[in-house]
């Protein structure tokens, strides 16, 4: 026991900087033209890695070997993708995934590291997606560490759901758990008969990943300044993260309401002069979001309702055009079991500007507008067959406002218990390069995983 | 007194041809009582049970693929309203998966699937009870049951099944969309009115899936299917589950079946 939890903070460690997913090297690019590199060396990863991989054997030492079942479980996995104008590769990348948990009582921990291999960027890294430890009382459960929270009810869309996603591993064909990013922060549940409360701090800030200049066609406004600075929050307790979640299920509804303070989580843009900019700062807003949702069987599927109020703090009157107007979102979804093995999910979201004459004056020249609505609408295909180990399903966004879409369809066939391999394609299309979907338009990929789970 | 005993026999006979179950009519329950304590015997037995459930699934060509849970159920009323918690070691790709339903009789159930890697709750649309349980040959309602109002009952005959004393019970579903089999016929053992086998006829009559209860136990005085097996006769799979570690009447709390458990499973029930 003693063993293993000196294993869990040789690898806690080893592992305490945070590697993203996709190992942004950090560059800029000088005034000659040439990119600099300001990434961890060669050497020292190589030695993190070996660090991990004696960590991992140490572990593995130290299992009792009555136990009929390993304790480690993971996977091995395989994952590519290219675009189909141009074929360029964007993701290479194999990878073993360990996943081991301990408890004692009622007090657990779980790791969930990842080791990687990066064959664009030749580089080998790890990444520690979720090491956390819990504990259970009669009436709490608490948990600290990196871990992984999900609220909401939208499928890939998300209103109260404000903790950080990996857009781009999702734009790029990577796995879907790979969208979430984990918080490094504390969750405590209270559940009592009539009510359950859940409260998240989260005091390291963890920005969305998004799509990079270096793999996609981005729109960017200030394309030809190249000096650029990020600003993240600080990780004191001014800028701690807090939600709030109080849940019940009356009658088979799930009802929840929803309250956060903190900041967006993608990166709002300004420069140091309109006319002409010689640095722009990427910088995130202050954000409280107010909402709830409500979801239950009806008309023979599920109906989900889920409403929020995005308070953009340090531009309420929505005067200044670098940071996002006060919002209103709404969704309303259905999903239905049509036959056997065969479903079909739809929603609705509109999201609401509410100071959208303030931000029509204030924009300057040249960029791109934005009309007071913008409407989404999604559909879920998912048919299994043979037994369901064969899966196609198609997901797709189109939004009427913005007159873009965007496409996943998909297709997975389970070999056994443990080998699967998926396939699918990121479609994207818009009548105007500066919306969301739209800019994306050169980015069409094809991509392919193979997984071997253990 | 002859003469009276004579027409008796008539009277007998002539019913019997005409409506053939009405020979059991006087010493047998009734169709729909057989039915119904067959579904408390099966599906609701002890006000609680746990159990590990070890599934085999075996393709026509010898191919193997195994399903590994805990399953807790706890029924609100006897015939009515269960709560179900599953937890999943196996396949590994769902290892951690648990899943959560509130049957309810009379009205479709409500599912809850929670997906550990995106820490996702997810409500599973049920309208199709029919739908194939894991993959298996099982359906959610061979799993869970099927409301007796969906069916209507005859009590065919009755036979010797092995050693077994049986009812043959014939359930054909009031609306035919609502079940995949056109007609059903249970062997239902008369001392613990547990199903011995089933066959399951398709709408054009053809039989197409066989269900046996390979082995009863009694744990805690009540009689108990260990090994059962559905076999698909028209794509050659079949699925064989064990049920280990069952237990009865063991006390599981009523917030074991929400959100708080099933994105944590409790360790006490969970190991």
């Amino acid at each position: 026991m003693k063993a293993k939890i000196l294993a869990f903070f040789l690898l806690i460690r080893s592992l305490v900087r945070r590697h993203p997913s996709f190992p942004r090297k950090r560059e800029s690019i000088d005034n000659t033209g040439f990119r600099v590199k300001h990434g961890m060396t060669r050497c020292t990863r190589h030695i993190v890695l070996l660090m991990v991989s004696l960590v991992i054997f140490f572990l593995l030492l130290s299992l009792p070997s009555a136990w009929a079942q390993p304790m480690i479980h993971g996977f091995a996995q395989a994952d590519y993708s290219a675009k189909i104008s141009g074929g360029d590769l964007l993701i290479g990348d194999e990878r073993i995934q360990l996943r081991f948990n301990e408890s004692l009582k009622e007090t657990s921990f779980f790791i969930r590291a990842d080791i990687f291999h990066d064959s664009i960027e030749e580089t080998s890294s790890t990444d520690l997606r979720e090491g956390f430890l819990d504990m259970r009382t009669p009436q709490i459960d608490l948990r600290i560490g990196r871990q992984i929270i999900t609220w909401g009810i939208g499928d890939l869309i998300f209103i109260n759901d404000t903790f950080p996603k990996n857009f781009e591993a999702l734009f790029a064909g990577r796995p879907i758990e790979y969208l979430k990013k984990a918080s490094d922060g504390a969750r405590v549940n209270v559940s009592f008969d009539l009510l359950s409360f859940e409260l998240v701090a989260i005091p390291f800030f963890e920005p969305d990943t998004l799509p990079t200049k270096e793999r996609f066609a981005l729109f960017d406004p200030f394309a030809s300044t190249a000096n650029r600075e990020t600003i993240e929050p600080k990780p004191d307790i001014e800028d701690t993260e807090v939600a709030f979640r109080a849940y019940k299920n009356l009658l088979g509804l799930d009802l929840a309401l929803y309250a956060y303070k903190g900041f967006y989580h993608a990166p709002s843009m300004k420069a140091d002069s309109v006319t002409n900019p010689t640095i722009i700062t990427s910088f995130f807003p202050r954000l409280g979001v107010y909402g709830a949702s409500i979801q239950g069987s009806g008309l023979d599927g599920i109906i989900s309702l889920e409403a929020g109020y995005y308070d953009s703090l340090d531009d309420r009157d929505g005067t200044d055009p670098t940071i996002p107007n006060p919002q209103t979102k709404f969704l309303l979804g259905y999903q239905r079991q049509i036959w056997e093995d065969f479903t079909v999910g739809l929603q609705y979201y509109l999201e609401y500007m509410h100071h959208h004459g303030e931000f029509v004056q204030s924009l300057p020249a040249g960029f791109p507008g934005q009309d007071r609505i913008r409407e989404l609408i999604t559909l879920r295909l998912t048919h299994l067959y043979l037994y369901q180990t064969l899966k196609l399903s198609l997901f797709a966004f189109y939004s009427p406002t913005d007159d873009d879409y965007y496409l996943i369809p998909e297709i997975r066939y389970n070999i056994n218990d443990a080998m699967s391999v998926t396939g699918g394609f990121n479609i994207f299309d818009g009548k105007n390069a500066a919306t969301f979907f739209g800019q994306f338009d050169k980015d069409d990929n094809i991509y392919t995983y193979v997984r071997y789970e253990f | 007194m002859e003469q009276k005993n004579r027409a008796y026999l008539f009277i007998s006979l002539l019913l019997s041809l005409t409506f053939p179950s009405f020979v059991f009519a006087l010493s047998s329950p009734l169709p729909d009582e057989i039915a119904r304590r067959s579904q408390i015997a099966l599906f609701y037995p002890g006000k609680d049970m746990k159990a590990r459930i070890y599934m085999r699934l075996l393709s026509k060509d010898g191919k193997e693929r195994i399903r590994e849970m805990t399953m807790l159920r706890k029924n609100l009323q006897e015939g009515g309203e269960q709560r179900y918690y599953i937890y999943f070691y196996q396949p590994a790709d769902v290892r951690d998966t648990t899943f959560m339903v509130y049957k309810y009789p009379k009205k479709d159930d409500d599912r809850w699937l929670f997906i550990p890697a995106l820490n996702l709750v997810k409500r599973i649309a049920a309208a199709d009870k029919n739908s194939s349980f894991v993959g298996s040959d099982f359906s959610y309602e061979d799993v869970s049951g099927r409301d007796i109002e969906d069916d209507s009952f005859e009590l065919i005959k009755e036979e010797l099944l092995g050693e077994a004393d049986t009812y043959v019970l014939k359930a054909v579903p009031k609306d035919l969309r609502s079940a995949n089999y056109g007609f059903k016929t249970s062997w239902i053992d008369k001392k613990s009115f547990l199903p011995i086998k089933e066959e399951y006829y398709d709408k054009r009559g053809a039989l197409y899936k066989l269900f046996t209860a390979e082995e009863i136990k009694e744990i805690k005085n009540i009689p108990t299917i260990i090994k059962r097996t559905m076999k698909n006769l028209q794509t050659g799979q079949g699925t064989e589950a064990v049920f280990r570690e069952i237990e009865y009447n063991v006390g599981l709390e009523d917030e074991i079946f929400t959100e708080r458990f099933l994105k944590k499973p409790p360790e006490k029930w969970i190991k």
